[in-house]
């Protein structure tokens, strides 16, 4: 047979390996390659508003990362987890109404709000989504997907908490700058955080219970416990999600708990790299931005990324994020077997 | 009772739909004694581990633990109080590197109890135990992603999983399946050291030849019924054992 | 008396709403959240069919079910497949697809009161001091006869046999030469076609609205989770239950109640029960 097989052989880039460990700081160059892709993030969403001058893309990052810290909950449950939220939704949905409704009856300023909304609705939400808990993943999966549209629907028919018009006359952030350098240094902590959190003990435990979790309960721990308290955290970023939408727009109404809130983030995650904590937030950024360049479409937008979703899942893909580690990390040449 | 029944299992039934998978199953386990639990396949064996350790909740009859029941508690607790148990077929957290396999049982409740705060650096400790169960302390073995590592690391990853929660009692289900003859000949003095320092063990086990070099006492299975218990050179020697296994009558 | 019957009528609805997902999730374990967009395909295509092409009513209905099923079939062998055994990845991707399928007839406006089905039969009748439409009548008789030929059809004929056996211990059905892709594929072409059944006999009560697609899904969840995943006896016992008191809450409390009604009894069978009613799903117990 004189067919010569090849394949695609991925090898580690001479500087990757020559900065690996301590040996990163040995020369400038090697300085620079390793600490490259985190400045890069870091500098570019703080200075990006900056270079931006317009209101509207301003506000198009804001919202963009609204949907990254969604997205940053979704991935963190998901992949370090093991619970498949679909329920972004019940998130801000709890946390909008609570900061909406404090703000509204009581007049509470939103520096007080906001953090009550955080917690109160994270614990509101993991009450709720406790007893799904032991069971199987699926029923998790399909309990918070229903959440959002359930209580929706609950505040429409009792007409409580303004109803179907909902609470509008909320307050409101001082200046756009504020609303900007509020959320933009919130991401990069979080993300950062979460990123230690998981590789710290708390963070390994939850892992091991995504990976095996008979093994965790047979080395006596209580996985429900952990569980619950990953949940916490997850809900407690879309709290905090949901009330400051409140406050941005100034307005709380059962939109809180559309759908959109729960699939974007899933399509972000999906789109910026699974798993990498990092990706899910690029993913947002760069779906919002096709979003708003989309806009003359209208409810098309939605089919275009349940389709880019859908396709995503199915085909597979790893994503944005592991795809540019791969590029900048290694290089690919074909060899022959 | 006996002082050194560490275990009773008590009249125990299971069924699963229709399919009696255990029938009034009773046996006294010795404090130290290495215990061997043999039978054909689908006697029942793995059932028995699982009811004893609270993953499966036996239908009626009780297991007790010096003096505590142990029937109706869920896993973790059951593992909280010091009995253990080792999967038939390991699955490590595959993410984790070996090393980090270990840590996770270290942030149990049991170890959190009693020497929780004084136990200084955890990966140390995992690093300890690792090297105990005849793993390499060179830099690189332990670090490595557990998925990466041939079965029989991985079997004594499992018994390492076990270790690290200090237990009285531990129940190895099928240790020495899917390993060659020299793997097991180099578990085995592991397992023996265990029981010399204190450690009361249960070995469900096919690999009926190298579980009586080292069993106290054999129980013997066969469609969900005890139908022997003695020392192992009674069992190789019953009628009724052979006809289980071979069906000669 | 008028309470029975209509919460008789409630019932059947929910329960013809909810045997598709139900077949489906019982047969292939794959939740299908693609259910509600597929219930209104129906509902649009025999309106496409009856308005814009002038085919009459029953040709109408014959069709969209047929186009319906081939639908439903399709998108498990080309999409699905691809992430089966992976729970996570089938919800997420039958959900986008549901959701493109139904925000896509949104887009295209489909969302006035100008798009209705006619009733069968026009008007109503008389039963036991009770006014009732023939419609729902006909919504009862098709539901019993649905679930009368669901049965014979799982116990008597071949494809319903292997259907059954997979439900109940794949790798057996396997071993006996029963493939499983090719069943899910069944399956799903019928869960599909139940759904479109559903439509047609549901939607002259009312309009077809893209709402309707996403009610329809969360009733058929809540009906399975309620009355138990996996168990033909579950879907009928939740819907009834469902079916009796959201009449119940309706008529003595509110209609605005009906929906806290429903999510009450998902906490409450998640709490006390989580594998519903009638459920046969042993959570913990596998795996070992």
């Amino acid at each position: 047979m004189d067919e010569k097989i090849r394949r695609r052989e991925r090898l580690d880039r001479g500087i990757k390996v020559r900065t690996e460990g301590i040996y990163a700081i040995s020369s400038w160059r090697g300085i620079a390659y390793t600490s490259l892709p985190t400045a890069a993030f870091v500098l570019g969403l703080l200075i990006i508003p900056l270079a931006v001058t317009s209101m509207t893309w301003q506000k198009i990052i804001i919202i963009a990362c609204v949907f990254a810290f969604l997205a940053l909950s979704f991935d963190f449950l998901a992949h370090f987890v093991g619970i498949v939220c679909l329920g972004g939704a019940f998130f801000t949905g709890v946390g909008g109404y609570i900061s909406g409704v404090l703000n509204s009856a009581f007049g509470a300023p939103l520096v007080i709000t906001i953090p009550i909304a955080t917690i109160g609705g994270a614990v509101i939400c993991t009450l709720f989504l406790l007893p799904c808990l032991p069971m199987r993943g699926i029923y998790f999966a399909i309990v918070s997907l229903m959440y959002p549209l359930l209580f929706a629907r609950v505040i429409q028919a009792l007409d409580i908490f303004g109803g179907t018009d909902g609470l509008p006359g909320l307050a409101t952030f001082p200046n756009t700058w504020v609303e900007l350098y509020l959320i933009l240094p919130m991401i990069l902590i979080l993300t950062f955080g979460l990123r230690r959190l998981v590789n710290e003990d708390f963070g390994i435990v939850l892992r091991a219970i995504k990976d095996n979790d008979q093994a965790v309960r047979a080395s006596n721990i209580n996985i429900t416990w952990y569980k619950m308290k990953a949940v916490f955290l997850g809900s407690a970023i879309g709290c905090f999600a949901g009330a400051y939408l409140a406050h941005l727009y100034g307005w709380v109404g059962i939109s809180l708990f559309a759908l959109d809130f729960s699939i974007f983030p899933i399509a972000a995650t999906v789109v910026g790299g699974v798993g990498t904590l990092v990706g899910p937030v690029i993913g947002a950024i760069i779906l919002t931005m096709f979003s708003e360049m989309l806009r003359e479409f209208g409810p098309l937008r939605v089919v275009f990324y349940s389709l880019i979703l859908a396709g995503l899942v199915i085909l597979n893909t790893g994503g944005l994020v592991p795809y540019l580690q791969r590029k900048y990390y290694q290089f690919e040449h074909w060899i022959e077997i | 009772m006996n002082k050194n029944v560490i275990l009773q299992v008590k009249g125990v039934n299971k069924s699963f739909g229709g399919v009696k998978a255990i029938h009034h199953v009773s046996f006294d386990l010795l404090k130290g004694e290495i215990l061997g639990i043999i039978g054909p396949n689908g006697s029942g064996k793995t059932t028995l581990v699982n009811l004893i350790t609270g993953f499966v909740k036996a239908d009626s009859g009780f297991v007790f633990a010096e003096g505590k029941k142990l029937s109706g508690l869920p896993p973790y607790k059951i593992a909280g109080l010091g009995i253990v148990r080792t999967f038939q077929i390991p699955r490590p957290y595959h993410s984790l590197s070996a090393m980090k396999n270990l840590v996770v049982p270290l942030y149990s409740s049991r170890i959190m109890r009693t020497i929780g705060g004084k136990l200084g650096d955890r990966d140390t400790v995992a690093l300890d135990i690792l090297e105990e169960i005849g793993f390499e302390r060179d830099a690189h073995v332990p670090y490595k992603h557990a998925s990466t590592f041939p079965e029989g690391y991985l079997k004594r990853l499992e018994l390492a999983r076990c270790l690290a929660l200090r237990p009285h009692v531990i129940i190895m289900d099928e240790l020495f399946s899917g390993l060659s003859v020299s793997e097991i000949t180099a578990m085995i003095p592991i397992v023996e050291k265990l029981q010399m320092n204190g450690m009361t063990i249960i070995m469900v086990e096919h690999r009926v030849r190298e579980l009586f070099q080292i069993a106290h006492r054999v129980m013997v299975m066969n469609f969900g019924e005890k139908i022997a218990e003695d020392v192992p050179d009674a069992i190789i020697k019953s009628e009724i054992v052979k006809q289980a296994y071979l069906g000669v009558t | 008396m008028n309470i029975f019957i209509f919460g008789l009528v409630n019932s059947v609805i929910l329960a013809l709403m909810a045997s598709g997902f139900a077949l489906v999730y019982g047969v292939s374990r794959l939740a299908n959240f693609a259910h509600g967009a597929l219930y209104i395909l129906a509902g649009f295509a025999t309106w496409l069919f009856l308005n814009r092409l002038g085919i009459n009513y029953i040709g109408s209905i014959f069709l969209s079910i047929i186009i319906v099923s081939i639908i439903g079939g399709a998108i498990y062998r080309f999409l699905l497949i691809r992430v089966k055994g992976m729970p996570a990845s089938e919800i997420i991707a039958s959900l986008a697809i549901g959701i493109a399928i139904m925000e896509l007839f949104r887009w295209r406006g489909f969302i006035s009161e100008a798009y209705m089905l006619p009733p069968f039969v026009a008007g109503s009748v008389s039963i036991a001091g009770v006014v009732i439409d023939w419609q729902r009548l006909i919504i009862i008789g098709v539901g019993l006869a649905m679930m009368l030929s669901l049965w014979l059809f799982t116990h008597h004929t071949k494809v319903g046999l292997s259907l059954r056996a997979i439900a109940q211990d794949k790798h057996a059905s396997m071993m006996s030469g029963i493939e499983p892709d090719r069943t899910a594929v069944i399956a799903l072409a019928m869960g599909s076609a139940l759904a479109g059944v559903a439509a047609v006999v549901i939607l002259p009560l009312g309009n077809i609205t893209v709402e309707t697609g996403y009610m329809v899904l969360i009733d058929a969840i809540a009906v399975c989770i309620i009355g138990g995943l996996g168990s033909w006896a579950g879907v009928l016992a939740g819907a009834f239950l469902l079916g009796f008191s959201r009449i119940l809450t309706a008529a003595f409390i509110g209609p605005h109640w009906q929906m806290v009604v429903v999510l009450l009894f998902i906490i409450l069978t998640l709490i006390l029960k989580p594998s519903g009613l009638l459920g046969r799903q042993k959570e913990l117990e596998e795996r070992v």
